[in-house]
């Protein structure tokens, strides 16, 4: 399905002018509601910006929101290619927890980190793959709609574990709906740890070895999607479902397994947060990272270098929005998922709208 | 029996809202246009509607701006849907989450209240309202216990919801504009053939998509709580979604679905830590995750089968 106006642009442009003149119409539509508010929006853009990128903290901090949207961004832009909306990364990554969290709790003080790690990264990608797999069934044997199934599966997530975290797996004597502490066993090194085991000091921050997967997991995504057997019937399905079936492409399937692999991905958000940074899990660690994820995707325009990107400029505008929240009280977090959503409205619903604008530029140079 | 009426008082209650958001999907999706941003748009109308009440002392104003915030973003939608033929989904997607950004940020730079708007006080909220004769009927068994405790008392918005029930029923199947809003979502090259502008009806559907909403979100902060709260919407508006799907699209039953799951909602409050024979305790969740699993397995068509509009979610382009 084609949506809005098609574009005439040459390829590249569409893929740098275009969501760089979204992106613009989105902070300024952000800069004019900071302005009504009271604020100077350049003051707080170089807040933000130093706040992210400003220091060694900060830009730690910023990488480790950087390394979960990625994850998301390429769990989303999996199904979208298969032509598939999925907004379930939300629960996908909730359920990968609680396969990390059954191991952990299980296994930390009798495994070895060489064993427990791989075993968790296991459980993550198996629990949020069979999150998405239901859906992704139910879409391809039952003609269910993707988007309402996973809507209604972030739901009954939120539910189930709310109710597991409150009655089983609560730390005994304790208030807080949270698990106890991991043991050091499961915990993934952080960078500024190995660094420091290679003689280079880098500030503390809870960025960890899942960023090194995560940009991994973007080389692998690539050589998937776009040169692999399965990648092309992925790609297939997405533009054209008859045309695939008439190709002799088993159309279930396809749909069934990208969204397990979609699933997997959410689950390493789970790995990033749990194992690298907080070492326990709550009852709201995930926080909106399989929402954040759909921005990511879109703006990144379903690419890993475009979703690298992409999930840098978010993770930049969590942590800076976090410490410009500190300079500026009426600043909060809330800002940043305004953005969000503004960037979700023009780099996806409304991608090509400034294409009429432009294209002349380009129709000139080409007669010339 | 006590027991019985005010659990089915506040049945009445929860439903409202989701009876007014089921409708304003309705008339969305029935004219082809997906909306999953009925939560959004809820949300908005909520704050809109507290913020203006409390500045004003106004219920009414406070609707009104409710209905003027929450149809704006329909507008945003119908730009993206009809006249741009985006994506549907993720313009509904967006519109959420500009919603659930957008207003703590304004009221916190306007009420310095951690996002939350401040309480209102009695002039400025909607109140219950006793129907004539009420009191007086209140000891006839049975028709009077009913009149006077479960239909009386209630908000002057829960009256009007249950007007624009039967009105939304007949405009979608006796109106001409209710033809019309059918063919579109059905097959929109046919009714364009037969000069309908596709276009319009499009726009008129959820231009009353955008007050059945802040209708909604108005119920929440200015009669419910009396003020904004936070994400106050809290999944309302996909619990509507939820009920259309059950209502397989059709507005009587999807108000059945509705009042259901406001049912069990209401149920639920009531059971928290109740022991029961032979189950024992039911943890609340349970009941919470009922409508979103009945309406999985209703679109999966394993309890019936819920059949969407034809034409929905696909732009509709003019043939040439």
């Amino acid at each position: 399905m084609k949506f809005g106006q098609p574009s005439t642009l040459p390829r590249w442009a569409q893929l740098t002018v275009l969501p760089v003149l979204n992106l613009l119409a989105a902070l300024l539509v952000t800069g004019l509601v900071t302005w009504l508010i009271g604020e100077d929006p350049w003051e707080c853009l170089q807040l933000l910006v130093s706040g992210a990128f400003g220091s060694g903290e900060g830009i730690g901090y910023t990488l480790f929101y950087t390394t979960g949207f990625i994850f998301t961004g390429l769990a989303v832009a999996t199904a979208f290619h298969a032509g598939l909306f999925n907004i379930g990364g939300e629960g996908q990554a909730y359920l990968a927890g609680l396969g990390v969290t059954l191991v952990v709790l299980a296994f930390d003080h009798t495994l070895p980190p060489m064993v427990l790690v791989p075993l968790c990264i296991l459980a993550a990608m198996g629990f949020g793959a069979a999150w998405a797999f239901v859906p992704g069934w139910l879409q391809a044997k039952r003609g269910s709609h993707i988007v309402v199934t996973t809507i209604m599966f972030n739901f009954i997530a939120y539910s189930l574990m709310l109710y597991l975290i409150g009655h089983h797996l609560i730390e005994a004597g304790s208030q807080n709906p949270t698990t106890r502490e991991f043991g050091q066993a499961s915990w993934i090194p952080a960078i500024h740890q190995v660094a420091a085991g290679m003689g280079i000091s880098l500030p503390s921050t809870p960025l960890n070895l899942t960023f090194v997967m995560a940009l991994l997991a973007c080389g692998l995504f690539y050589l998937l999607v776009w040169h692999s057997r399965w990648g092309f019937q992925l790609r297939t399905v997405g533009v054209n479902e008859s045309a695939a079936r008439y190709a002799g492409i088993n159309v279930s399937k396809t749909i069934i397994l990208a969204m397990c692999v979609s699933g997997a991905l959410s689950g390493f958000a789970a790995i990033n947060e749990l194992l690298g940074s907080t070492h326990r899990m709550n009852v709201s660690f995930t926080n909106g990272v399989g929402f954040v994820g759909i921005a990511v995707a879109l703006m990144g325009r379903n690419h890993p270098v475009g979703i690298i990107l992409s999930a840098l400029l978010f993770g930049g505008l969590t942590q800076g929005g976090l410490e410009l929240s500190f300079e500026k009280p009426v600043i909060t977090r809330e800002m940043i998922i305004f953005i969000q959503g503004l960037i979700i409205l023009f780099c996806g619903a409304l991608e090509n709208l400034f294409e009429p604008f432009i294209a002349g530029l380009f129709k000139r140079k080409e007669d010339k | 029996m006590e027991q019985l009426f005010s659990l089915l008082d506040s049945t009445i209650r929860v439903a409202t809202p989701l009876v007014l958001a089921a409708l304003a999907g309705m008339f969305s999706e029935r004219s082809g246009v997906v909306d999953i941003g009925l939560e959004g748009k809820m949300l908005v109308a909520a704050f809109a509607a507290a913020a203006a009440a409390f500045v004003t002392h106004s219920p009414w104003l406070g609707l009104l701006a409710g209905i003027m915030a929450s149809v704006s973003l329909a507008m945003v939608h119908a730009f993206v849907s009809v006249t741009y033929n985006g994506n549907q989904l993720i313009s509904g997607m967006a519109i959420n989450t500009i919603a659930s950004g957008i207003t703590p940020v304004l009221g916190l730079a306007w009420f310095q209240q951690g996002g939350n708007t401040p309480q209102l006080d009695d002039d400025s909220r909607f109140h219950d309202i006793s129907l004539p004769f009420a009191d007086a009927l209140s000891n006839v068994p049975l028709v009077g216990h009913v009149y006077s405790k479960l239909l009386s008392g209630h908000s002057i918005l829960v009256y009007l919801t249950i007007l624009i029930i039967p009105v939304v029923s007949w405009v979608v199947y006796r109106s001409r504009f209710g033809l019309r809003l059918r063919a579109v979502g059905e097959n929109p090259h046919a009714a364009d053939t037969a000069g309908v502008s596709v276009a319009r009806v499009r726009y008129i559907a959820l231009f009353w998509g955008g007050v059945l909403c802040g209708m909604a979100g108005t119920f929440l902060s200015v009669y419910q709580t009396g003020s904004f709260i936070k994400e106050m919407t809290a999944g309302k508006g996909f619990l509507a979604l939820a009920a259309l799907i059950f209502g397989k699209w059709r507005p009587l039953p999807a108000v059945l679905g509705c009042l259901l799951f406001a049912f069990a909602d209401a149920l639920q409050i009531r059971l928290e830590g109740v022991d029961l024979p032979v189950v024992g305790q039911i943890p609340s969740q349970a009941i919470q995750v009922i409508p979103y699993v009945l309406t999985v397995l209703l679109l999966a068509g394993f309890v019936g089968r819920a059949v969407a509009p034809k034409a929905i979610g696909v732009p509709f382009v003019k043939s040439r």
